[in-house]
């Protein structure tokens, strides 16, 4: 699969002739411009430490490579992109928090070392970068997954799991979803992974919402921190590119 | 000539710990009993992935050689080694579990019986290269000329008489899914080899703790005289088999409890490690390790379905 992601990497180059992104990517990273341009839609930045990514200091699995993002220094946060640049699939998401503290945690898949980067929107309208390097062992974006072929997704698909915690200002939520997460980029399995999830209240009020790439690992696992509300229940929705819908509803106990 | 002789200075400082670590020195522990005591970090080049005791009998009909080490260089010295220390000749291997480190020197020994049981054969026949990839990567240089040869006969449970000693081999699974001991009757040593470890932290890739903890109360019931981990120094009594099972038991329950609080893999990692196990060697890099391989199952545990199969 090597050559599927040069030719990914060479995509990405040609189409977007390098121009001035901000300088001073304390990674160096030579496709620090056109993330800048796909990412971030080549707006306004600046590094900013204040975003914390956290990930394993060594990672054997490029499969599954935990990270957490939080950018709650930031104050108000639009947005939150998750993203690597060496990945064939760079983003692993988008997050609008709305109702909900900017901080998440996820497992990403990674194909190779790269730097994996958050990036926060703050209400001006500035992206607030940051970022970690990962030493990957490779093999996560272009190797079949070891469980694709073991898992019975016809009982699994869209099965969501999940629970909440009240915790010190906030509310712990952690929402599952069985799903492939399918690149594309493995022989004969096409790109399948889940696009939307939303987080509603009891009124169908839009709580949190995140765009998800096929760059997730398999079967995705989100922890969100929402702030507190008074629902009873939150209501689970999400969406995957074959246009299935997978809906749960997970009860707050008060 | 300043920076000729710099450069020889900085060449030697390199090359130093790679000679000192690789000078294989058996230590004799019991009568016809050696062992190589490893490094109790984790794989570099400078140790050339020996990271693992190995040990060998000398009896009468030869010698039984328990674990051929991560590469087929350092098989071919420890064959010379084992032969220069016991005057014999080798009668056979015995691999304990499908670790690398314990079968990448295999190739070393191809003229003699290479003995695993069939579940351990039958994994290093399916997962060898897979399991030796990551030693390649981490080792680099020193895994020149190192295929994953499988074992080539079989190993049955069960006393043997092997040239005046009695071995018997005890099935142990849990730190993988086969694991074999080696009791030396005669002598009164167990080779328990990476069920038990002692002074480094305990590595869980394949490790199934329930089947794991079973086995260590075996081996805890065996009335040897000496036992050889699969990492630190020998024991005459059982502490690093209960110090194992401390580990295990701290870790089950700490994993469980971080999945039950809704904490993230990155949140757990972080957790803090009680005082008795965090000077073992490599603790918090296994512990960041054992998170990847298991706090999924805990995890899956931890959250209930919101929504019927399908
Ligand atoms: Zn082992």
């Amino acid at each position: 699969m090597q050559w599927l992601r040069l030719i990914c990497l060479a995509a990405l180059c040609s189409a977007l002739p390098a121009r001035a992104a901000p300088a001073g990517d304390p990674f160096n990273s030579p496709l620090w411009p056109n993330m800048h341009k796909l990412m971030l839609g080549g707006g306004k930045v600046v590094f900013d430490p204040k975003v914390k990514v956290t990930i394993p200091e060594r990672v054997e699995d490029g499969h599954f490579v935990p990270v957490t993002v939080d950018a709650r220094e930031l104050g108000e946060v639009r947005e939150l992109v998750l993203f690597a640049d060496y990945n064939p699939i760079p983003r692993a998401l988008r997050y609008q928090p709305l109702a909900a503290q900017p901080r998440l945690s996820v497992a990403m898949r990674v194909n190779q070392a790269t730097p994996i980067r958050a990036a926060a929107l703050d209400g001006k309208g500035v992206w607030h970068v940051s970022g970690q390097w990962l030493d990957a062992p490779g093999g996560g974006c272009a190797l079949p997954s070891q469980t694709r072929s073991t898992t019975d997704w016809n009982s699994l698909l869209g099965r969501v799991s999940g629970r909440a915690w009240r915790e010190d200002g906030a509310l712990r939520v952690r929402l599952g979803v069985m799903h492939p997460m399918d690149t594309g980029l493995v022989s004969n399995v096409a790109r399948f992974n889940i696009e939307q999830l939303d987080i509603r209240d009891a009124d169908n009020r839009l709580l949190a919402r995140l765009e998800t790439d096929a760059s997730l690992a398999e079967n995705p696992l989100f922890t969100l921190h929402l702030r507190p509300t008074p629902t009873p229940l939150l209501r689970a929705s999400s969406q995957d590119n074959d246009g299935n819908h997978y809906t749960a509803t997970l009860p707050l106990a008060p | 000539m300043p920076t000729l002789r710099l450069c020889l200075a900085w060449c030697a400082l390199l090359l130093a710990p790679l000679a000192a670590a690789l000078e294989l020195r058996p230590q004799a522990i019991a009568p016809d009993t050696w062992m190589l005591e490893a490094d109790t970090g984790y794989f570099t080049p400078q140790n050339g992935g020996f990271l693992v005791n190995m040990a060998f009998i000398a009896t009468d009909e030869g010698v039984v050689v328990i674990g051929s080490g991560p590469s087929r260089q350092f098989g071919e010295r420890y064959r010379k080694l084992i032969e220069d220390t016991t005057g014999k000749r080798v009668l056979e291997v015995i691999i304990t579990h499908k670790h690398p480190d314990h079968f990448l020197g295999n190739q070393a020994f191809r003229d003699v019986p290479i003995r695993a049981d069939a579940k351990t054969t039958a994994m290093i026949k399916a997962e060898g290269e897979g399991l030796a990839e990551n030693l390649y990567r981490l080792v680099g240089d020193g895994m020149r000329g190192t295929e994953a040869l499988a074992p080539t006969a079989p190993l049955n449970l069960g006393v043997r008489n092997i040239g005046g000693h009695r071995l018997e081999f005890i099935a142990v699974p849990g730190h993988t899914q086969s694991d074999i001991a080696v009791f030396d009757h005669t002598t009164g040593v167990l080779f328990a080899i990476d069920q038990v470890f002692n002074q480094r932290t305990p590595t869980l890739p394949n490790a199934d703790l329930a089947q794991w903890r079973q086995s260590l109360a075996q081996l805890a019931a065996v009335p040897f005289k000496l036992l050889v981990p699969g990492h630190g120094p020998v024991s005459r009594d059982a502490t690093p088999i209960a110090a194992t099972r401390d580990y295990l038991d701290w870790l089950d329950a700490t994993l469980r409890d971080a999945a039950e609080r809704g904490l993230a893999p990155t949140e757990a990692m972080l957790l803090p490690i009680p005082e008795r196990f965090a000077h073992w060697g490599e603790a918090r890099a296994e512990w960041r390790r054992s998170i990847g391989f298991m706090y999924g199952r805990y995890e899956r545990a931890a959250l209930p379905w919101l929504t019927p199969p399908r």
